[in-house]
């Protein structure tokens, strides 16, 4: 089958917040932009964040004046990121959140809005004021549909400004040549023909891979592509090891109820009817750091105090149990369940649909869900790829968004800071590379540069092993969930290692598919999504088992505290070797890339500490 | 439980399977909980790899999912098996669209429609002076929530009757976007956009059949929005017109 090529200055992988941001930044400074995307761009995951998009606005909130600042916000997401976030990317995080903010609701986001007309502002875990004194109102909210808001509000802008779509085209593999970018291979899903996108820059915005855990918030589509894409071509992948638990899915499902639930006054209750928060972090209680949460409801169940002796505890929005501790803590806020309908009614609808349960009425079985990847391919603030601990940039190679790690959320990610990393990185993106482009020539195709992932692809089409690519997915799924999960030891995460490699020696050698079809062909492409999470997961066990401390969401039995005068650096896991799927992978790990500490030169509050809520 | 589900089959590429036609598939130690979606999957992963649909959040807001389940437009990740009380649960593409494969349709019609009625913001009078956001009353805001819930699923348009009989009507999820912005107090292009719905195959194709507001898996009221469209189109502005439940409150209450 033919191979059709295309010339764009820039392309962006993914069709998300991230990479819609950067098409529309890129082609507002003149760039001639492709968008590459495997699924419709209003599919994309970025549509099913809920709570809010974190910016210290400051909106007066009902008697609260909410003096808010850009300062605090920055200083939350170093804390929360438990002093592993870069804070020269924390800076740029908080104070760009504000504008980007507005320019959302510029381009007509239908933003919630105060009493004055103002945009709505609601509380959200780890995020306070005045380092820590007491919860801000920080999370601009569009109900609990606040990412939908923003996919929608981007695409329709896109439209607006005539970007071009290829949609349904999947990014398969990264060209190269002489450590400089040249493009990417992509393959139509309609026809299952290749294209070779020939690109002065390419924005990878392909998000995260949730879907090596068994329980996870995430699409079936967050496989890593983009990642695994650029990895298998020499660019490290960056602090693999901390990937976020959200302490909130829906029991057994991993459906995600929104942290904003307990923003809007909701609370945690293990299996004595107890508000076991108040236990673990006294000050902020429920809304501590999702890390914290999830560790919470881990112990709870494991010393016997989930619901019915079982490993869940509930959520509980019930107006009369938050109007209850509102009371107690002296807030004269009041809530009743027309208000919990017209700010959660995604929820209200998810809990009725999925489990049957008004949680109006009714408390809402919950247990952590795997939810977003803190790693991931590392850039500089500017969103340009770097590949090694000196940070040299790799010409053309851009990154934003959950797939890049900036690292801005550091060993954990606050809630509402992804949504802000897309909008803030991806605009960062899209402006570097209108300027890049206009200097910048097209570095040259390699000969045949489709050649060699075309041939995986007609390796997995033509399989004929025995094992299914859903036993391999399953077996991996389980493996991540129980070895690299919320707690982890040393002997777990060193056994997971070789599990997925051997379960990534089937995968080469056993591996089986029933459609040999080249239109709409889903088996394939979801056996070739599996080689990229195993690729992925293996480098996640390998990156947590060589950090031999606990820092926010890398929690370690065997070694239970943070250890700083060794840690506070990050992780560069690089595959070596030629071949696209060398059937032993050897791996190194870096670890030379200290952390950023720009802002604690500037103000000792940033200095890390014990970490408490 | 056991569960036996008959679905609707097409493969172009494939000699013998490149007409439509019904193909069953039996499922054990099926809960009631499972999605339908969930059970599709255990029949492409373990007993047919070639079944084509696509999905992809499995929670019923990304919107991949739209199929006629037993008849009726539904998110198959919104269904659960439980719920489907037959013998045997039915499963074809959506109406109305090129069938591309198995459940998959083609939707670029569709997101044409979409993207001829403006469904972009539009406002270029000075920005705010302060740097701050656009001021909106929170009833302002309250005016236009309904519409900004759709996900673009495809099930409103696809099961309206208008539709299938004239695949150049707009349809109601493009009439749903468009009553987004037209009642957005913001928004300076609701004229065009009313001008655009009033064309031979803008919103007066819609007679009023009711199709699309059960299909609408974000229970969002699309007759009522393209009923609200109509009355913009004849007072030739969206300004005064209320909600009927507002009209209805307001009788009783008086």
């Amino acid at each position: 089958m033919s191979t059709q090529t295309h010339q764009f200055d820039a392309v962006i992988v993914g069709a998300g917040g991230a990479g819609l941001m950067a098409a529309l930044y890129a082609s507002k400074g003149g760039a001639n932009v492709a968008v590459v995307s495997k699924l419709y761009p209003t599919r994309s995951h970025t549509g099913a964040a809920q709570g809010g998009i974190g910016a210290a606005l400051g909106n007066k909130i009902g008697d609260d004046e909410n003096a808010d600042s850009p300062l605090f916000h920055a200083f939350d997401t170093v804390k929360g990121g438990d002093w592993l976030a870069d804070q020269n990317a924390a800076r740029v995080l908080a104070y760009e959140a504000v504008d980007a903010v507005i320019e959302l609701e510029h381009m007509g986001l239908p933003f919630d809005r105060t009493p004055e007309g103002r945009i709505s502002q609601r509380r959200f875990g780890g995020h306070t004021i005045n380092f820590g004194e007491k919860l801000a109102y920080r999370a601009c909210h569009a109900a609990d549909r606040t990412g939908h808001m923003i996919l929608q509000t981007l695409y329709q802008q896109c439209i607006k400004h005539n970007v071009r779509f290829f949609d349904e085209f999947h990014v398969v593999d990264q060209i190269m040549n002489h450590g400089k970018s040249a493009g990417v291979v992509a393959i139509e899903l309609g026809t299952g023909e290749f294209h070779v996108f020939h690109a002065k820059a390419v924005l990878y915005a392909s998000g995260g891979w949730g879907r090596c855990w068994q329980v996870t918030s995430n699409a079936h589509s967050m496989t890593g592509d983009g990642a695994a894409a650029v990895f298998r071509r020499g660019i490290p992948m960056q602090d693999m090891e901390f990937f976020q638990f959200h302490p909130t899915g829906i029991y057994k499902m991993g459906i995600l109820i929104t942290e904003g639930v307990r923003g809007e006054g909701g609370v945690l209750i293990n299996g004595r009817g107890e508000r076991f928060m108040e236990q673990y972090a006294p000050r902020v209680k429920d809304l501590a750091s999702r890390d914290v949460v999830s560790r919470a409801i881990y112990t709870e169940v494991s010393e016997g105090r989930g619901i019915k002796g079982r490993n869940y505890v509930y959520l509980d929005i019930r107006p009369e149990t938050v109007n209850r501790y509102f009371a107690e803590a002296g807030e004269s806020k009041r809530i009743d369940a027309h208000y919990i309908e017209k700010k959660l009614p995604d929820i209200l609808d998810f809990c009725r649909t999925y489990l049957g349960v008004d949680p109006a009425v009714e408390p809402i079985p919950i247990q952590p869900t795997a939810h977003y990847a803190m790693g991931g391919i590392p850039t500089n603030v500017e969103a340009e790829v770097v590949s090694d601990a000196n940070w040299t940039v790799v010409p053309g190679l851009y990154a934003a968004g959950e797939t890049a790690c900036v690292s801005v959320h550091g060993a954990n990610r606050l809630g509402t800071n992804s949504l802000v990393d897309l909008v803030v990185f991806g605009r960062r993106g899209g402006m570097n590379i209108a300027k890049y482009v206009q200097g910048a020539d097209f570095v040259p195709l390699p000969a045949n540069p489709e050649g060699e992932i075309k041939a995986e692809f007609e390796r997995l089409r033509a399989s004929k092993g025995k094992v299914k690519p859903y036993e391999l997915r399953n077996e991996m799924q389980q493996v991540m969930n129980d070895k690299v999960g919320v707690f982890r030891t040393d002997t777990l995460m060193r056994e997971a290692v070789d599990d997925i490699g051997a379960l990534r020696d089937k995968y080469l050698t056993d591996l089986s598919i029933d459609d040999r079809g080249h239109k709409f062909n889903t088996d394939l492409l979801e056996a070739w999504e599996l080689g990229n999470l195993l690729d992925l997961a293996q480098i996640t066990a390998l990156s947590a088992a060589n950090r031999t401390e606990s820092r926010g969401a890398h929690s370690r039995e065997d070694h239970p505290k943070r250890d700083d005068a060794n840690w506070m650096v990050h992780t560069l896991v690089f595959r070596e070797g030629e071949g696209l799927y060398p059937a032993t992978p050897s791996y190194t790990i870096d670890t030379e890339k200290k952390v950023d500490l720009s802002l604690v030169a500037e103000d000792q509050r940033f200095a890390a500490k014990e970490r408490t809520y | 439980m056991q569960v036996t589900f008959r679905i609707r089959r097409y493969n172009p590429e494939i000699p013998g399977k490149d007409k439509p036609y019904w193909q069953e598939f039996t499922l054990d130690n099926v809960d009631e909980t499972d999605r339908v979606l969930e059970l599709l999957h255990r029949i492409k992963w373990e007993q047919d790899g070639t079944l084509t649909l696509r999905r992809s959040c499995a929670h019923g807001v990304c919107g991949s999912d739209a199929m006629r389940i037993n008849g009726v437009n539904r998110l198959a990740c919104k269904v659960l098996v439980g719920t489907v009380k037959t013998a045997k649960v039915q499963v074809e593409p959506i109406l109305g669209l090129p069938v591309e494969k198995d459940l998959l349709v083609d939707m670029e019609p569709f997101f044409a429609h979409y993207r001829s009625v403006m469904p972009f913001f539009v406002n270029d009078e000075p920005l705010p002076a302060d740097g701050r956001e656009r001021l909106q009353t929170q009833e302002d805001r309250e005016r236009f929530d309904d519409t900004t819930k759709c996900i673009l699923c495809a099930s409103c348009t696809t099961s309206c009757p208008s539709f299938w009989a004239n695949g150049q009507y707009v349809g109601p999820a493009a009439i749903v976007q468009a009553h987004r912005f037209i009642f957005d107090s913001r928004d300076r292009a609701a004229s065009d956009r009313l001008k655009i719905l009033a064309d031979e195959n803008g919103v007066w194709r819609c007679r009023t059949i009711f199709n699309c507001t059960p299909a609408c898996p974000r229970e969002i009221e699309v007759t009522r929005a393209l009923g609200e469209v109509k009355l913009a189109i004849r007072k030739g502005s969206p300004e005064g017109i209320i909600k009927v439940t507002e009209i209805t409150e307001k009788v009783v209450n008086s």
